[in-house]
């Protein structure tokens, strides 16, 4: 290990990271739009064929959020936090930077290619894990580098004490890992029968019911540890970092931690309420949903008592926005989720359209609000460049809210509505209405959260502008800025 | 009692042993704090003093170590 006194972080992967954080995030984005306007607007469905219908393009615009945008914000932020907060530079370890460089281009091809796969149709027909099983192999390595790089740069720290962002960090590693290979575990059928079908096609190696629930223990905690374990990773770092306030109580972030980590591998079953599943799971999935909102708030609150004093801040600095804005709506979808668990509102709330309003209040408010401010913050130190505008900055901030708010809004009513009118018996205890009475009602709410997808899009367009402005042309900073973020 | 029975009371028993580590952890988290053996707050500094020739919150000895030897 060198210890020369010119010294500086590394931060080339986390750039790298960095461009195609930007660059999924508008392609996942563009779809979710495109599709959310199909839904208003069924004739947009025939624009390209098979590979412009709904179904062909909803698992891209899942997948591309998820692995292309969520975990290029997760792996950026990961390589620029874990040398800070570990105190050592990638510079150090030619091994750990090569490490880090394979991972992301193994990365950006797995991507590339895993997209396409979704495109030409080949799916595993599995929620949030489609991907084949080639390409779940792909994963699993690219999985395993980014696992050298964490622990690599562990075992060289000078710092002893892993801060809490780590510990988040490393919990996001292990629980993926887990959960991810459990429930891609398949029979590839080529192989099985002497090179009859396709070559790409599998078979779970569960089956019925208990291949419900493992997906959906999958499902909830890829939830649990894709967009919310390393969010709140980044805003234990970015915020105390951007506003100089040390966490309000590091007891609570470890105690908050250990209570998600107990607590949110047994809330799955709540997505097989009325199913096949046993009783008693189900009742569990349920009953440990609304325990979690205890650790969700812990960190929530935890957040936002850390601005205790220096609430100022709130207007004179849009980063700090964003980030109370994220955990204000980490806030509010903790609870949702826990009350749509609850049967006897699960009994209305299920396969309604309240069910994506809640991922995406969860989504648009908290993850992708947090990764864009991580990323903002981060700017300034990787480009040494100042942001390139504050006021497309605040723009973009009440543009992506009111979208924000205009999708939750519009898809509670359609959810509660849809959830009521299937619900709904006459005297006779005959049903009233036939399910395409309830399609011709939600058409109004399905435009509006057309429009706000549009909106949103707008502003990340705002924020990729304003990253690439400030990358190329903003003001160069002449030494690094220890807390605010300058801009212009 | 059939497997399905069996798994929920091992899954009750297990929740009850887990709550009571969680809530063991909590109680020494304080207890230890309020002995003076450790202190927690401290380590939120971490991120705020973050140049890498910062002067680490609790320095690890290994690296320490194999500093102190190549400055030698």
């Amino acid at each position: 290990m060198q210890s020369n006194a010119a010294l500086e972080y590394d931060y080339s992967v986390a750039k790298l990271f960095t461009y195609t954080t930007i660059l999924f995030g508008f392609l996942g984005m563009l779809i979710g739009t495109l599709i959310a306007s199909q839904l208003a607007f069924p004739e947009l469905n025939y624009m390209l064929g098979e590979y412009g219908t709904f179904s062909r393009l909803r698992p891209i615009h899942t997948n591309t959020v998820i692995f292309g945008f969520t975990l290029s914000g997760v792996f950026a932020t990961f390589y620029y936090v874990g040398q800070r907060v570990l105190k050592v530079s990638m510079a150090e370890s030619k091994f750990l930077m090569t490490i880090g460089k394979i991972h992301f281009w193994l990365y950006l091809v797995g991507a590339l290619a895993a997209t396409i796969s979704l495109l030409l149709g080949y799916s595993q027909s599995k929620e949030y894990a489609q991907y084949e099983w080639p390409l779940d192999i792909v994963i699993v390595i690219i999985w395993i580098l980014w696992g050298i790089s964490m622990f690599g740069l562990i075992g060289i720290r000078r710092e002893k004490t892993l801060y809490i962002s780590m510990w988040y960090y490393i919990a996001t590693f292990l629980g993926i890992a887990t959960l991810y290979l459990f429930n891609n575990m398949a029979v590839p059928t080529y192989f099985l029968t002497d090179g009859l079908g396709n070559f790409m096609h599998s078979v779970s190696m569960y089956s019925g019911t208990n291949d419900a629930l493992v997906q959906w223990w999958y499902g909830h905690n890829a939830v649990a540890f894709g967009f919310t374990v390393p969010i709140v990773a980044m805003v234990y770092y970015f915020l105390p970092k951007e506003s100089g306030q040390a966490i309000y109580s590091y007891k609570l972030s470890l105690l908050s931690f250990w209570g998600l980590m107990f607590v949110y591998l047994w809330a799955g079953s709540h997505h097989l309420l009325y199913s096949t599943v046993p009783d008693w799971m189900q009742t569990m999935g349920s009953v440990f949903s609304i325990v979690l909102i205890l650790p969700s708030w812990g960190s929530a609150i935890n957040m936002l008592l850390t601005m205790k004093g220096e609430w100022n801040q709130l207007t004179e600095n849009p980063l700090i926005k964003f980030m109370v804005l994220a955990s204000t709506f980490y806030m509010l979808s903790t609870l949702e989720g826990p009350i749509q668990a609850i049967k006897s509102v699960n009994a209305i709330a299920h396969f309604t359209d309240w069910i994506p309003g809640h991922v995406h209040d969860g989504v648009l408010g908290w993850v992708v609000f947090m990764i864009m401010a991580g990323l903002f913050h981060m700017a300034p130190r990787m480009f040494k460049r100042e942001i390139y505008s504050k006021s497309l900055l605040e723009t973009q901030f009440w543009l992506q809210t009111t979208a924000v708010v205009l999708y939750f809004t519009s898809m509670w009513i359609a959810g509660i509505t849809q959830g009521m009118m299937w619900r709904a018996v006459d005297e006779y205890g005959n049903l009233m209405y036939s399910f395409i009475d309830t399609v011709a009602v939600l058409h109004p709410y399905y435009a509006i959260r057309a429009l706000s997808g549009v909106l949103y899009l707008t502003g990340f367009l705002m924020f990729a502008y304003n990253m690439i402005k400030t990358m190329t042309a903003s003001r160069e900073l002449t030494q690094e800025p220890q807390f605010k973020s300058p801009m212009a | 009692m059939d497997i399905r029975e069996l798994q929920g009371y091992a899954n009750f028993f297990m929740t009850i042993f887990l709550v009571v580590l969680l809530y063991g952890y909590i109680i020494h988290l304080y207890r230890s704090e309020k002995k003076g053996e450790s202190d927690y707050e401290k380590f939120g500094n971490i991120a705020l003093d973050d140049n890498i020739d910062s002067k680490p919150i609790v320095p690890n000895p290994k690296t320490l170590k194999e500093n102190e030897e190549e400055n030698k």
